[in-house]
C-alpha cells in the first residue's frame, strides 16, 4: 500500500501540513471559509512536533498490525480493503478513547466536538493526501511500500 | 464438522474469525453463542440505555462481518459439554458437533450478591443486549424516576451514567471508599466523583447492599446499618466471575480463569482459551491473570486464531489499563496506577481549574503505570512506552510537558519506537 515517509531532515517546522490537513476535512474544503466560518473549527488530522531546530510531522501510520482496530469496541475502526489504510467510521465511533489509548505513535486524537476520534485516512480518494501535498520542502512523501 | 469452534461471541471471537481467515480462507468457522442475538458490541449496551446509540446499530462493526467471512452462528444454544478425547462439544438440545480446534471465549457473568430481594422485579445486572432491552422496558413500564447502581466500577459507572442520562436520580452504592479504585488513584477517582455529583448523581462509599425490598417491585435498598434509600430500580455492577465450568468439567485446567500459553492453548491440546475467561501473560505483574477489558480480548483472540490456523505467533502479554469517558471526564489508566509499596517515583501534574490530571509511575526510570484525566491526547505514547519497557532516564523530566512527544526522545530511540517503518530519521 502507499505510506506517507516522514523525513524529519527535511521538515522546517511550518505547519503547512496541518492547516492544509485540517482545511481538507472541512465542510467547505476551502481555507479561509474553513477557518473563518466553520464550526466546529477543523482539526488537523496530523501533528507537528517541534524541539528546538527538530520538527517533524506526525499522522497515522497505518499499521499492519494496527493495535486500534482491535482495541475498538463498536468495530467503527476498520482496514480499508482497497487502500489499506486504518479508517474510523464517525457514525460508529462511540468516543470510548480505548485507540487513544492503544495508539503506539499517538497519533488518534478527539475530534468533532469532543465525541468522536479524528485521525489521518491518508485522503483516500484524492490523488494524494494534504499535507504531501502541500509541504513546501518533501518533508513527507507518498510511497509505495 | 467444524474445523474452528468458537464458544462465545464478542471481541475474542472477533478476533479469532479475524485472524482465522487471514490464513484459511474456508475452513469452516461456527461460533457458539447462548445470547439469541447475532453478533453485537456488547461496551455499547450503556450507549443503547441513554438512548446514544440506536437499537439498529448495534452490530459490531460491519453487520456483514460474519457472512463476508463464511462464519456459521448458532444462537441462543448453550455448550454444555466437551469432550477433549473425542474433539467434540455438546449443546444443550443435544445435538453433538466435532471440532478440530476449539476456542473458548465464554466471558464472564456478573456476580450477584446474595441479599434479601435480590430476585424482586426492578433488580437487575446490566452485562447483555438483553439485560439492556429489559432495564429499558422496565423504566418505561414504570416510570422509574430513581435508581440504585450498586458497585462503582467501569460498568457500574457507565450504567449510571446512562440511566442519569434518561433523567433518572442515581445513588451509587460502592464497598470502597471511592469509585474505580481498582484502576484509579485518589486524586483520579475524585475528578470523576465531582462530575457524577454535578450532575445530580449521589455517592455512597464503604457501605453496600444489605437487603432490597418492596412489594412485588422494588421499593428501596437497605444498606448495611441500616441506611435505606429509596428507589424503583436497582442494578447490581459488583463484578464479573469467569465462566469456567465447562472448561473445568472437560479436565481443562482452571485456576480463577482458564491459563493459557504464549499461544493462548490451554493445558489440553487444541483447546484455546482468550477474553476475559482466560488467564494470559501479565508482563508488568509478570504472571498470569485475568485482564478482562475489549482491547485484550481481541488481541487474544487475534493470537489464538492464528494459532488455531496453522500459523504460529506469539502472545506477548499485556497489562491492566482503560479508557473510557465518565460524564464528560475522558479518562486513560494503564498499569500500576497507585502502587503502595516503596521504590516508586511519580511525576504528576495537575489543574485545579482545568481538571487536567496528568500521573506517570516509573520504577527505576522505566514507566510502569499512568493515567490521564480531561486531557488524554497521546496517552498511547505512554503505554507504548511501559510495553517496551523503555528507560526514560533522560528525558524522564520532559515527560509531563504538554508537548511531549517523539522528537523529546533521543534519535536512537526515535528510530526504534516511532518512526519504524515508513520514517526517515
Amino acid at each position: 500500500m502507499k505510506k506517507i515517509r516522514i523525513r524529519e531532515k527535511y521538515c522546517m517546522g511550518c505547519r503547512l501540513c496541518e492547516i492544509y490537513c485540517a482545511v481538507q476535512h472541512s465542510k467547505s474544503k476551502d481555507l479561509v471559509k474553513a477557518y473563518r466560518g466553520e464550526y466546529p473549527k477543523p482539526v488537523p488530522r496530523i501533528l507537528v512536533e517541534e524541539k528546538d531546530y527538530l520538527s517533524f510531522a506526525i499522522q497515522c501510520r497505518h499499521c499492519e498490525d494496527a493495535p486500534c482496530i482491535g482495541a475498538c469496541i463498536t468495530g467503527a475502526m476498520s482496514r480499508d480493503p482497497k487502500s489499506g489504510a486504518v479508517l474510523c467510521d464517525e457514525n460508529k465511533c462511540v468516543g470510548c478513547w480505548m485507540c487513544i489509548m492503544m495508539c503506539p505513535f499517538g497519533v488518534i486524537g478527539r475530534g468533532k466536538e469532543k465525541k468522536v476520534i479524528s485521525k489521518c485516512d491518508l485522503c483516500v480518494g484524492e490523488k494524494e493526501p494534504a499535507c504531501v501535498k502541500n509541504c513546501p520542502n518533501e518533508a513527507l512523501v507518498l510511497e509505495e511500500e | 464438522m467444524a474445523k474452528y469452534l468458537i464458544v462465545g461471541n464478542s471481541a475474542a471471537a472477533v478476533g479469532a474469525v479475524g485472524s482465522i481467515r487471514q490464513v484459511d480462507k474456508d475452513g469452516k468457522i461456527v461460533v457458539v453463542s447462548n445470547e439469541t442475538h447475532s453478533l453485537y458490541s456488547r461496551p455499547l449496551i450503556t450507549y443503547l440505555l441513554a438512548g446514544q446509540v440506536d437499537k439498529n446499530k448495534m452490530s459490531y462493526g460491519d453487520p456483514m462481518f460474519y457472512r463476508k467471512n463464511d462464519v456459521e452462528e448458532i444462537l441462543g444454544k448453550e455448550v454444555v459439554a466437551v469432550h477433549p478425547a473425542e474433539k467434540k462439544v455438546i449443546l444443550n438440545n443435544g445435538a453433538a458437533l466435532p471440532y478440530q480446534k476449539l476456542l473458548l471465549a465464554t466471558g464472564g457473568r456478573p456476580i450477584v450478591p446474595q441479599v434479601e430481594g435480590k430476585d424482586l422485579p426492578g433488580v437487575f445486572t446490566f452485562t447483555t443486549l438483553d439485560d439492556a432491552k429489559k432495564v429499558d422496558e422496565f423504566i418505561k413500564k414504570n416510570e422509574v424516576k430513581s435508581a440504585v447502581v450498586v458497585g462503582g466500577g467501569l460498568i457500574g459507572l457507565k450504567t449510571a451514567e446512562a440511566l442519569i442520562a434518561r433523567g433518572i436520580k442515581v445513588t451509587i452504592v460502592e464497598l470502597a471508599d471511592r469509585i474505580l479504585s481498582a484502576t484509579f488513584d485518589r486524586k483520579a477517582s475524585e475528578i470523576v466523583e465531582t462530575a457524577l455529583r454535578e450532575r445530580g448523581c449521589e455517592l455512597i462509599t464503604k457501605n453496600t447492599v444489605w437487603k432490597v425490598t418492596g412489594r412485588g417491585v422494588v421499593k428501596k435498598v437497605v444498606l448495611q446499618g441500616g441506611v435505606e434509600v429509596d428507589c424503583q430500580l436497582v442494578i447490581f455492577a459488583i463484578g464479573v466471575m469467569p465462566n469456567t465450568e465447562l472448561a473445568k468439567s472437560a479436565g481443562i485446567e482452571v485456576r480463577k480463569g482458564i491459563p493459557v500459553d504464549d499461544r493462548m492453548q490451554t493445558n489440553i491440546p487444541d483447546i484455546y482459551a482468550a477474553g476475559d475467561v482466560a488467564e494470559a501473560y501479565d508482563m508488568l505483574m509478570s504472571t498470569k491473570r485475568q485482564i478482562a477489558i475489549w482491547p485484550n480480548a481481541y488481541a487474544q483472540g487475534s493470537i489464538a486464531g492464528s494459532n488455531m490456523a496453522g500459523d504460529a505467533k506469539n502472545y506477548d502479554g499485556s497489562f491492566a489499563m482503560n479508557a473510557v469517558e465518565i460524564c464528560g471526564v475522558p479518562t486513560i489508566s494503564i498499569g500500576l496506577t497507585d502502587p503502595q509499596e516503596a521504590g516508586y517515583e511519580v511525576l504528576e501534574q495537575y489543574g485545579k481549574e482545568s481538571m487536567v490530571y496528568k500521573k506517570i509511575v516509573l520504577k527505576d526510570d522505566v514507566i510502569v503505570g499512568a493515567i490521564f484525566i480531561n486531557k488524554i491526547d497521546r496517552a498511547g505514547v505512554f503505554r507504548a512506552l511501559i510495553k517496551s519497557k523503555t528507560n526514560v532516564g533522560i528525558f524522564k523530566a520532559d515527560l509531563l510537558r504538554d508537548d511531549f512527544g517523539f522528537v523529546w526522545l533521543p534519535e536512537t530511540f526515535r528510530k526504534h519506537m516511532v518512526v519504524g517503518e515508513g520514517t526517515e530519521v
